[in-house]
């Protein structure tokens, strides 16, 4: 699963547009995810196989999100 | 430093100051362009056609920043995702840089989509570079307000709350 985590930096709109756009979520769900980030400090942002999960956080990396992936569980 | 970017007709645009589009032309080439490298590959021929690049996370706080490790709890993963991936992402940020760069022009700027987004993901990584460098924490707003205008930190802290709002109303503008 692919997780972003917080950081001073990134603002809360721009967080929420990166996850509509790559993710193609509504803006609730990208707007609860960014929350999450937010207030816990991290969030899990999508799940799948494996090269989906590099290929999700290459495209953040890109957008300058702090993303990792990591096995479920 | 007062206005920021509006939805239009045409796309999204802004009007900057020729100074302001200056500053902001300076900051991208200093900040990003001379910061991050084009991507690097070896000296074999087939790790150049596959740009292959180098395995370890870079040292400088700014550049692990801009290239996290991918597993946070698996360096050799790590390591192997970094080989495959970083030379086309400093190329994309580079692009992102430049496209900023050619269209900020004193006057109103109208992008395309794809100028917005390159802006976009421009802006946010000469605040990430800034940001680490001054150590931006997020009660920006308060340092600021406490801050004298004779503190030193005081004119990189506003230019990067320009930044901040500039960015924030392309993202509203794109909306």
């Amino acid at each position: 699963m692919t997780i972003v985590w917080n950081d001073p930096v990134n603002l809360m709109s721009y967080v929420t547009y990166v996850f509509q756009s790559v993710f193609g979520y509504a803006r609730e769900k990208a707007e609860k995810l960014m929350l999450d980030v937010h207030h816990k400090g991290r969030a899990v942002v999508s799940s799948g196989t494996r090269e989906e999960m590099e290929r999700d956080v290459q495209t953040l990396h890109s957008y300058g999100l702090w993303a990792t992936l990591q096995k479920d569980g | 430093m007062g206005r920021g970017f509006k939805a239009t007709r045409e796309g999204v645009s802004v009007h900057l100051d020729t100074a302001e589009a200056s500053v902001l032309r300076s900051l991208v080439a200093a900040m990003v362009l001379d910061v991050v490298e084009p991507g690097e590959t070896g000296d074999d021929p087939l790790e150049r056609a596959l740009r292959i690049g180098p395995a370890t996370e870079p040292t400088d706080p700014v550049l692990a920043r801009l290239f996290p490790s991918a597993y946070a709890d698996d360096d050799a993963a790590s390591a192997e995702f970094r080989r495959y991936t970083e030379g086309d992402l400093r190329d994309a940020k580079r692009a992102d840089a430049l496209t900023l760069i050619e269209t900020a022009a004193g006057g109103k700027v109208t992008l395309t989509t794809e100028q917005a987004q390159a802006w976009l993901r421009a802006l946010n990584d000469l605040r990430l570079v800034l940001g680490v460098r001054l150590e931006v924490t997020e009660e920006i707003h308060e340092e600021i307000a406490e801050m004298g205008d004779d503190d030193p930190r005081y004119p990189a802290f506003v230019t990067y709350d320009w930044l901040t709002y500039l960015q924030d109303t392309l993202v509203q503008a794109l909306w």
